[in-house]
């Protein structure tokens, strides 16, 4: 199998997999959330305050006051991987066309330098969170092999897009097909490991404020 | 009823819901709810990180209602909680945690940890593993009547008491009164003023109050320990009470836990919400106040601040009330930092002030109230819970600081202008 025929495998069957173990994955996580259940909350709220756990969900991505100073890397490491990320999935002009040839939607892109950037900051901040994750006693005590797995499977395509882009290291064609395996190798994890929070932290903000919002007091 | 590690694994599958399903999926381990908590921020020992406490409850729900945690336990990979882990984590779950709420607060996924916890002491309590001094007050709360052993007599001896001292009749079961007014054991004992201070004041305001001898005590040790079904009984005593006197609403005493325990877990362990209102007393006393059914006269000059009791602030909703009750009688009232609903715990809630275990403990925690009352400089501190209030008291006497400890309702009737 020469390296485009990899490459043929990884756009190809590869993917289609992955999508569908991913998707399959959240559904059945969010199933497995959502079929417990709750019961009604029969305590009349202070207030009627319908829209507080949907507030929450934006508002819980503001640090409270005090807490930046407390943890300052977790914080600014922790807004730059991520925006880092957001950036980079979203906004580079070949993964716009990616999302076209699947979707038939399609928005503006920025510029290259300014996504490679991104990557680069994206990667250091992970580097920077994983030697806290190391060094900080309390997170050292809740880490377990998945927190280092969903580091791994994380940092992969970053690093590999950011190599080919810049043809380091590998021949381009391989090392696309080995973004696009490290992208697939994500996408098949992400529902089973702590990456599920990409979409339960929706869930989980929703709960919190829609709590706190019956009490009175905004969260 | 004798406790087993099956009834508490039995309990854990229980409580787990969708809201505690999705906060287990969404914790990232970054650690921030420990930088939200007194005991991690005043010890500095990592164990005491909220979410730690949590982490035999979390492995229920992995190996009970995921698929990948399912197939684990089938092939044996899954590390079963047993009943040495449970011992292991009593302290971590009773002792280190008041159910403050701040680590809630300040989740960045949202996770409300405090409501985790509250339900995971109902598998730690059916499984035997909770504080002997806290099953012992549960005990008498639902033997006797009252956590710390009260029974009706000692009430009405109080009655005697303040009678005797203003000339007003406490009203005891009065058919179709508005208000039924409740206290905590820890008033009765500790704190005659509170009643002497209702007492003035709702004469002043004209309100229609009484007691009842079977429903005056606010207090509920089954939340505190985590036994909805002892909760449901005590709390089903005032409803009871409530229904009988036909009163329109119900007054929680200055004392954190017991106004939630009937304001918000009341209907739900009745399993019906309540044809009356519940009230914290600084609510009713507001009310009063924008009514202008409360004359005060003059302000105390004494530099003053208020310590907001987790239970009536941040998980009670109860935040501007206090400060308008003393902007009426406090000439130099100064705010702690952290004041309001990210307040730091006196360190005695959640049961961890009746767990004689975890005294030196509370004592270490406490520092961080300290730091935060020498901030502001002041030496009298107004509060609204009683058990705050004697935690608190505890704690400045250890420190060996100078500072008096006074509850809300009583200062304000202080400065009432009276037979006028």
């Amino acid at each position: 199998m020469n390296h485009l025929d990899l490459l043929t495998f990884a756009r190809g069957s590869a993917l289609n997999w992955a999508l569908i173990i991913f998707v399959a994955g959240v559904v059945l996580r969010l199933f497995e959330i959502f079929g417990l259940s709750r019961k009604t909350d029969l305590a009349k709220p202070r207030i009627d305050s319908p829209g507080s756990g949907w507030r929450t969900m934006l508002t819980r991505s503001i640090p409270p006051q005090g807490m930046v100073k407390r943890d300052p890397v977790t914080y600014i490491a922790g807004y730059v991987f991520h925006l880092g990320l957001f950036l980079a999935i979203f906004f580079f002009a070949p993964h716009i066309e990616f999302f076209r040839s699947i979707t038939g939607l399609s928005w503006p892109a920025l510029p290259s330098a300014l996504v490679d950037a991104s990557v680069v900051a994206a990667i250091v901040a992970l580097a920077v969170l994983l030697a806290h994750r190391l060094n900080n006693p309390v997170k050292r005590l809740l880490s377990t092999f998945s927190d280092y797995l969903a580091w791994t499977v994380t940092l992969l395509p970053l690093l590999t897009g950011y190599m080919a882009y810049h043809h380091l290291m590998l021949e381009y064609t391989l090392m696309l097909a080995l973004h696009l395996f490290s992208v697939e190798l994500l996408l098949v994890l992400l529902p089973f490991t702590k990456l599920f929070h990409t979409f339960s932290v929706f869930v989980s903000r929703w709960y919190n404020g829609d709590f706190f919002g019956r009490k009175g007091v905004a969260s | 009823m004798s406790a087993t590690l099956e009834k508490g694994l039995n309990a854990f599958k229980e409580v787990i819901d969708t809201p505690i399903a999705s906060y287990f999926s969404s914790c990232v381990h970054c650690g921030l709810c420990a930088e939200a908590c007194l005991f991690y921020n005043e010890t500095g020992d990592a164990k005491y990180t909220p979410i730690h406490k949590l982490e035999p409850l979390r492995r229920v729900w992995k190996q009970e209602y995921t698929l990948l945690g399912r197939l684990g336990k089938l092939l044996g990979l899954a590390k079963p909680v047993t009943d040495a882990e449970l011992t292991e984590w009593e302290p971590l779950v009773y002792d280190s945690c008041t159910m403050c709420g701040r680590c809630s607060m300040v989740c960045p996924v949202g996770n409300d940890i405090t409501y985790m916890i509250r339900k995971m002491r109902e598998g730690m309590s059916a499984s035997g593993h909770a504080p002997e001094d806290m099953k012992g007050a549960t005990k008498r709360a639902v033997e006797i009547g009252s956590p710390m052993g009260i029974k009706w007599p000692a009430v009405q001896a109080q009655i005697k008491h303040v009678q005797a001292e203003t000339g007003i009749e406490v009203p005891v079961d009065v058919q179709g009164a508005d208000y039924l007014v409740l206290m905590s054991s820890m008033e009765i004992i500790n704190f005659p003023e509170y009643l002497s201070a209702i007492s003035r004041i709702f004469k002043q305001a004209g309100v229609s109050w009484t007691l009842a001898p079977d429903a005056f005590e606010a207090t509920n040790s089954g939340i505190q320990i985590g036994a909805s079904d002892l909760a449901r009984e005590i709390v089903s005593r005032i409803v009871v009470a409530a229904e009988r006197l036909k009163v329109k609403c119900v007054i929680s005493p200055e004392c954190g836990h017991a106004f939630t325990a009937i304001r918000w877990e009341g209907p739900n362990l009745m399993g019906k919400p309540f044809g009356f209102e519940v009230k914290h007393i600084l609510e009713v006393l507001d009310e009063l106040r924008l009514a202008g059914k409360i004359k005060t006269r003059g302000k105390d000059k004494r530099p003053l601040t208020y310590h907001d009791p987790c239970q009536i602030t941040r998980r009670g909703g109860v935040v501007e009330q206090p400060r308008h009750l003393l902007g009426e009688i406090a000439e130099d009232f100064r705010e702690m930092p952290d004041a309001g609903v990210m307040n730091w715990c006196c360190g005695g809630g959640g049961g961890v002030s009746a767990n004689s275990r975890a005294e030196p403990l509370r004592l270490e925690a406490f520092k961080v109230k300290k730091r935060q009352i020498e901030s502001t400089g002041v030496h009298t501190l107004i509060t609204a819970c009683a058990n705050c209030r004697i935690v608190m008291e505890e704690g400045l006497e250890h420190y060996h600081m100078k500072v008096e400890v006074l509850g809300l309702t009583e200062l304000l009737a202080e400065y009432l202008v009276e037979g006028e």
